[in-house]
């Protein structure tokens, strides 16, 4: 592995350093090919948003300084970037690009956007042509491993906002929002947020009352909904199985005797107040009454807060996550290197065979079918049953940490070095035969 | 008589402890379930009853066959079958909402009925002449059934408080996060009400004619049927209370205790009713 990473994301860097090194999208490929044509690059990609900017290499060998390249792209001077600045080398690198894909690096843990813009980013620097063989493979694997996290772990599938949060509060309280009607009393944009969160999840109706009608009637036009005079909410507000207020009144428009009033008219059904107004529009004394929920923007946030602990837990076990597949990526790379040596090895005895037999086949005069044959098994029997071994320690050594080392050391003894570059750069198949020729 | 009835109860009564120990895990689940979460209490919980049920099912199946009379065996396994007959509204309301709630209120009676009937069966003698009536059987089949629909009602309206609680609070504690929707639970209750309502009708009725047919009169004043007429009155003023004002929550609560209450008392009074008792004691 030769993957380096190296960026700045919202927690290393304010707003004012990421703002100036961020890529817009129309200059992404041009980026990318400077960064292809950056010294000892193989592979790149950019991933460039609000919250981060990050550069990922692959490079033939050794370490590339991607900080002279950032220097020259930006055109900055180091001391303005090289603060903020995070390098990962080789697994840590691939860890990094895990938890970012995963959105455990995320500012809001488990927000579902980032894996898109790493797709953007993945897509973009395929059709520029700079992610090609490894980074195509870490990338592809990075996907994989976020949709595990996504579905093995809950991080991301609780609520985040406070409008969600209403939207789990009313399903605890009537199951499917199914057929239920939402009341909206004032019209601002949190509860009309809230509104359009519980239609998502099947609300039926809205309606609207504010103290303006022209305004009520505009967000009803939004939501296909009903618009309602003031003067008549408390005829009307029965009907409704959730109410959001946001009204600016100095006083509780929802009191008890208000509450108990609905209870009777909609025989007991349970009711729903969420209150996002400060201050705030329902007296609290209605949370007493049986059947009517009152839930307040201070309940509401502290239910995203315990949301919150939760998803930390979940984070938690997507590490644990995370931590397996940067081990199983890192053997998959391994097999891919063993891989190419094996072949080469081989290809390099057979030609060793193959010249042996053309040298001694003069002395041995001329031989019929059966004898050329048995020629033939002799010695390929010889050469199958000494690489034998080798082979097998080549693959078992694939999960071993000493891996390279094997790899070396057969590379060496039987002179394969200049045969790795070809097969990294997984020019042709056939290139066995050209390097055992010198033998 | 009391001889072959030791050598008849041997085998069902074996299968009942059986059962019994599995509705242990039940009961296990119900006392934990209030204290942490976890989904592996449902999966061992959940087949651990369902074997039970098999287990009790071959004990009931058993005793019929061994004596041979239908109405004798069920009488004399009542609490038997009426566990039986809870677990089977138990598993009707799981496979329609999948939920398991209800559990923590249902295992440990569950339990309590099988232990009771597993320990403490005594060989039996008839001393009501009502009993010979084959199609009495009718009327103990209804009642239990509207039995079971009401403790079902029962488990519902105590988990409705427990999840109105949790929603009041504004803490929700991480169990109750496992209840049933309140509108689900609420249904759940409301509609095993309404299920076991004409079974309980229909039970008393066929009661009454079997009495009627056995005397020639109904006695009032019987302990057995003055409770009995109570506990269905206290069934019908829930049926029409949740009906007509949709009462539930706290109140459905106290009014569900109530008919409990009423049906556990119209049952131990087999204890003392001079028509009705097939307890000797």
């Amino acid at each position: 592995m030769k993957f380096q990473l190296i960026g700045v994301n919202h927690k290393t860097a304010p707003v004012e350093v990421r703002e100036r090194l961020a890529i817009p999208e129309s200059r992404l490929p041009d980026a990318l090919r400077r960064l292809a044509g950056h010294p000892g690059v193989e592979e790149g990609i950019i991933l460039s948003t609000c919250n981060r900017v990050e550069v990922l290499t692959q490079a033939k060998n050794g370490a590339v300084d991607l900080r002279s390249f950032l220097g020259n792209y930006f055109q900055l001077s180091p001391s303005d970037y090289e603060p903020h600045l995070y390098e990962y080398r080789e697994s840590e690198a691939v860890r990094h690009l895990f938890r970012v894909t995963s959105s455990l690096d995320s500012m809001v843990v488990g927000e579902p956007q980032i894996l898109g813009q790493v797709k953007e980013a993945y897509a973009t620097a395929r059709a520029v042509g700079v992610v090609h063989s490894q980074l195509d493979l870490l990338l592809t694997r990075a996907f994989a491993v976020a949709k595990r996290v996504r579905t093995e772990t809950a991080v991301g599938s609780s609520a985040v906002s406070v409008a969600s949060v209403a939207v789990e509060l009313a399903k605890k309280i009537f199951g499917s929002l199914q057929g239920k009607h939402v009341y909206l009393v004032g019209a601002g944009k949190m509860s009309e947020l809230a509104a359009r969160h519980l239609i998502a999840h099947g609300a039926e109706s809205i309606f609207v009352a504010n103290r303006t009608y022209d305004r009520a009637q505009q967000l009803a036009a939004r939501f296909e909904g009903q618009a309602i005079l003031f003067e008549q909410l408390y005829e009307t507000c029965d009907r409704a199985d959730i109410v959001i207020t946001s009204t600016g009144a100095p006083h509780a428009i929802f009191r008890r005797e208000h509450g108990e009033l609905f209870l009777a008219r909609r025989k007991n059904r349970p009711m729903f107040f969420i209150d996002i107004a400060v201050p705030r529009d329902v007296d609290p004394e209605m949370n007493r009454l049986d059947g009517i929920f009152v839930y307040d923007i201070d309940d509401l946030q502290q239910a995203v807060s315990s949301h919150v602990d939760d998803r930390k837990k979940e984070a938690e076990r997507a590490e644990a996550i995370i931590t397996g597949e940067v081990e199983r990526f890192k053997i998959r790379l391994q097999t891919l290197d063993v891989v190419p040596t094996i072949v080469s090895l081989q290809d390099h005895l057979e030609t060793i065979r193959q010249a042996e037999i053309d040298r001694v086949r003069g002395r041995l005069g001329p031989l019929s079918p059966e004898q050329e044959l048995a020629v033939e098994a002799l010695t390929r029997g010889i050469i199958s049953k000494i690489m034998h071994t080798p082979i097998s320690t080549l693959k078992t050594a694939v999960s071993q940490p000493e891996a390279t080392t094997v790899v070396d050391i057969v590379r060496r003894l039987f002179d394969l070095q200049d045969k790795k570059k070809q097969d990294d750069k997984n020019a042709t198949k056939s290139s066995g035969g050209d390097s055992g020729a010198k033998t | 008589m009391p001889d072959r009835g030791l050598q008849i109860l041997f085998m069902p009564i074996l299968w009942l402890r059986v059962a019994l120990c599995f509705y242990a895990v039940g009961l296990l689940y119900a006392l934990l379930a209030l204290t942490r979460t976890s989904s592996l209490l449902n999966r061992v919980a959940l087949p651990a009853m369902s074997l039970g049920m098999v287990f009790q099912f071959v004990s009931l199946t058993e005793a019929v066959l061994l004596s041979r009379q239908l109405t004798l065996a069920s009488v004399h396994n009542s609490e038997s079958l009426l566990s039986l007959m809870v677990m089977a509204a138990f598993m009707i309301v799981y496979v329609v909402y999948r939920t398991t709630s209800p559990g923590i209120v249902v295992f440990p009676l569950v339990f309590v009925l099988t232990f009771v009937a597993a320990t403490t069966q005594q060989p039996f003698l008839l001393t009501s002449p009502g009993m010979r009536r084959g199609w009495l059987f009718v009327h103990i089949a209804m009642i239990f059934v509207g039995y079971a629909a009401l403790f079902i009602s029962f488990a519902a309206s105590l988990l409705y408080l427990l999840q109105e609680r949790s929603l009041k609070a504004k803490k929700p504690a991480t169990i109750l996060l496992r209840l049933p929707a309140l509108e689900v639970i609420d249904q759940i209750g409301y509609r095993s009400l309404l299920l076991g309502f004409p079974f309980m009708t229909l039970g008393l009725v066929a009661g009454s004619i079997v009495a009627q047919a056995t005397y020639g009169r109904l006695d009032f004043l019987d302990p057995k049927i003055f409770l009995s007429l109570l506990m269905w009155a206290v069934y019908m003023v829930m049926v029409f209370t949740r009906w007509n004002a949709g009462w539930r929550g706290r109140r459905a609560a106290y009014l569900a205790t109530g008919a409990v209450v009423a049906a556990v008392i119209a049952w131990s009074a087999n204890y003392y009713s001079t028509i009705h008792g097939f307890v000797q004691s």
